[in-house]
């Protein structure tokens, strides 16, 4: 569905993307997340054809970006959320999304159902006829999503949609992309919040003007040692610390009732540590594992930049 | 270039235009000045003593006549900063260049929004003016001076021309400012060749009849020309999103 083959973008002497490489698939979210000035805007804006690439290929269905005919058709394909919500403020949110509805040529009836249909899913349905410019930060964010969303595009490219929302608000965005996961849409999320992108993208590419890693969240998070076990215990004894020992846990600490290790793979490395626990005495009150584990990834991956 | 989709553009610029009053000031003052106030000074003339030789009555008429081009000139000028430079402000252009609207559309709708209001309202002004004119000279002349192939010639060849180059000098300067105050600001550089046709009528360098308003018109169409090119190249979707500050 979107493939680019080196893809890169140099704004003068600043490369803003390099050498990206990436295969997205029909109906996949993938979260693309990077520092600022990353390039995840760049790239964006290079998807959509609204800046000319420096080098490389990309191809959204098939057709090319670059190329001027195809780039028209590109558009048509595609709803974007800028990072700039971009709205007419001075237009109702209603007349908002009818603008662009009669853009993509929807018909007056396809106008109608799908206004209605975004804004009562996004809970705005009340407040169409308010002028755009009287909406809160949040509400406009929701309206941009419609906004994208009016000509029923296969593919959704939203630039950081939940920055400047509160928790409810950003819940309301993320349980919504879900949706329209199940309606087979394509999905490509910039952002900064990796509890986000973990959440709910099928596979995360990580930027930092070249692409440091791709795949699966919880794959990438393996590939890092990252998270600690905490296990707490009513009181910790030397036959239990010297039960940990055998088991050469990394970077093993302890108190008078905590344990903490490192843990790659809390699935296999736990259990060793809490049997051993038990068989020398001691009484587990609980086991945790503490750490985003994608945080981990992310921060080694972007800090070995610099 | 699909004009029902620049009209689109041009008729959601329209509807954001009836909320903002600082578009309305000078396409209600200028109108006011030239179909109002012109006639009643002519007319205040007229009644002290002898009133004015039929010969200055005709200079004078055909030097007002010129405000209809400054008109032309400054209309849009407003308008056009506001439909750009409020874009701006607004950073709406972003998502309108993500549609599959081309440039020249989006660039297409933008200069009608600033050409319509302002061919409507300074044709309507000049029936007003033509005849209040005729009414307030008709005494001293015998006969109506309006309408005439001079006035004729003004409007419908000198007028377009002068209003395509307000649109097209203010889509350049909208580009490269950051608030309506300066876009006008700069925007009013356009004024100059203008006063300065005036200037040089009323103090009879120049005559206004036919021939030269003709030559006139030739020499703004070539403006014209070129600063299509300039405003052109500046709309593009690249410069907008990248160079635009
Ligand atoms: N028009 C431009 N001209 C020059 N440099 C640019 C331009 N646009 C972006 N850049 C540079 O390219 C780099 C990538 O910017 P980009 O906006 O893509 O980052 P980003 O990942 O979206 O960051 P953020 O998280 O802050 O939105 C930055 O160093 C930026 O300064
Ligand atoms: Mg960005």
């Amino acid at each position: 569905m979107i493939d680019t083959e080196g893809l890169t973008k140099k704004f003068g002497d600043l490369t803003a993307v390099d050498d990206l490489t990436l295969h997205i698939d029909d109906g996949e979210i993938f979260g693309f997340l990077g520092p600022n000035g990353a390039g995840k805007t760049t790239t964006i804006r290079m998807l959509c054809c609204l800046i000319s690439k420096t080098s490389g290929t990309a191809t959204i269905s098939g057709y090319e970006i670059g190329n001027k005919a195809d780039s028209l058709k590109i558009r048509k394909l595609i709803g974007l959320v800028p990072d700039n919500v971009g709205l007419s403020e001075h237009l109702t949110a209603y007349d908002n999304l009818d603008f662009f509805g009669k853009i993509y040529d929807c018909t007056a009836g396809q106008r109608k159902d799908n206004i209605k249909r975004l804004l009562e899913m996004l809970g705005l349905w009340e407040k169409r006829n308010v002028l755009a410019g009287a909406y809160s930060k949040g509400m406009k964010q929701k309206l941009v999503i419609a906004r994208a969303l009016i000509h029923d595009p296969q593919i959704l490219i939203l630039d950081e949609p939940t920055a400047n929302l509160d928790p409810e608000a950003s819940k309301t965005v993320r349980e919504f992309i879900l949706q329209l996961k199940s309606e087979k849409k394509t999905i490509f999320l910039n952002t900064h919040n990796l509890d986000e992108a973990q959440r709910i993208c099928d596979r995360v590419g990580i930027m930092n003007t070249q692409l440091k890693a791709i795949g699966k969240p919880q794959d990438l998070a393996k590939t890092v040692n990252g998270r600690r076990t905490v296990i707490t215990i009513e009181q910790v004894s030397n036959a239990v610390i010297a039960a940990l020992k055998k088991l050469s846990l990394k970077n093993l600490t302890a108190d008078s009732n905590t344990l903490t290790f490192n843990v790659a793979d809390p699935d296999k490395e736990n259990w060793p540590a809490v049997e051993a626990i038990v068989q020398a005495g001691g009484h587990i009150r609980t086991v945790n594992v503490v750490g985003s584990d994608l945080e981990g990834t992310y921060l080694k991956l972007v800090r070995s930049e610099a | 270039m699909r004009f029902s989709k620049a009209w689109l553009v041009a008729t959601r610029d329209f509807k954001v235009f009836r909320k903002q009053k600082n578009i309305w000031y000078p396409i209600i003052v200028f109108p006011i000045i030239i179909a109002v106030l012109f006639p009643v000074v002519l007319n205040y003339a007229q009644t002290r003593n002898e009133g004015l030789p039929a010969e200055t009555l005709l200079d004078l008429m055909n030097s007002f006549s010129l405000f209809f081009i400054i008109g032309a000139a400054f209309i849009p000028l407003s308008i056009a900063s506001y439909s750009i430079v409020g874009e701006k402000v607004e950073k709406s252009l972003e998502p309108l260049l993500a549609t599959p609207l081309t440039d020249g559309e989006i660039l297409l709708g933008k200069a009608l929004s600033a050409l319509l209001p302002t061919l409507v309202v300074m044709y309507a002004v000049s029936a007003v003016y033509m005849f209040g004119m005729d009414q307030v000279t008709f005494g001293k002349l015998g006969y109506y001076y309006y309408p005439n192939w001079t006035l004729g010639t003004l409007l419908l060849v000198l007028l377009p021309a002068a209003v395509a180059l307000s649109i097209m000098f203010s889509i350049i300067v909208s580009s490269k400012v950051n608030d309506v105050r300066s876009a006008t600001s700069y925007g009013a550089l356009i004024f100059f060749p203008f006063i300065g046709i005036y200037l040089a009528s009323t103090t009879h360098i120049i005559t206004i009849d036919i021939n030269n308003l003709l030559i006139i018109a030739g020499i703004l169409l070539a403006a014209d020309v070129a600063l299509f090119f300039l405003s052109t190249a500046t709309f593009r979707r690249e410069e907008i999103l990248t160079k635009w500050k």
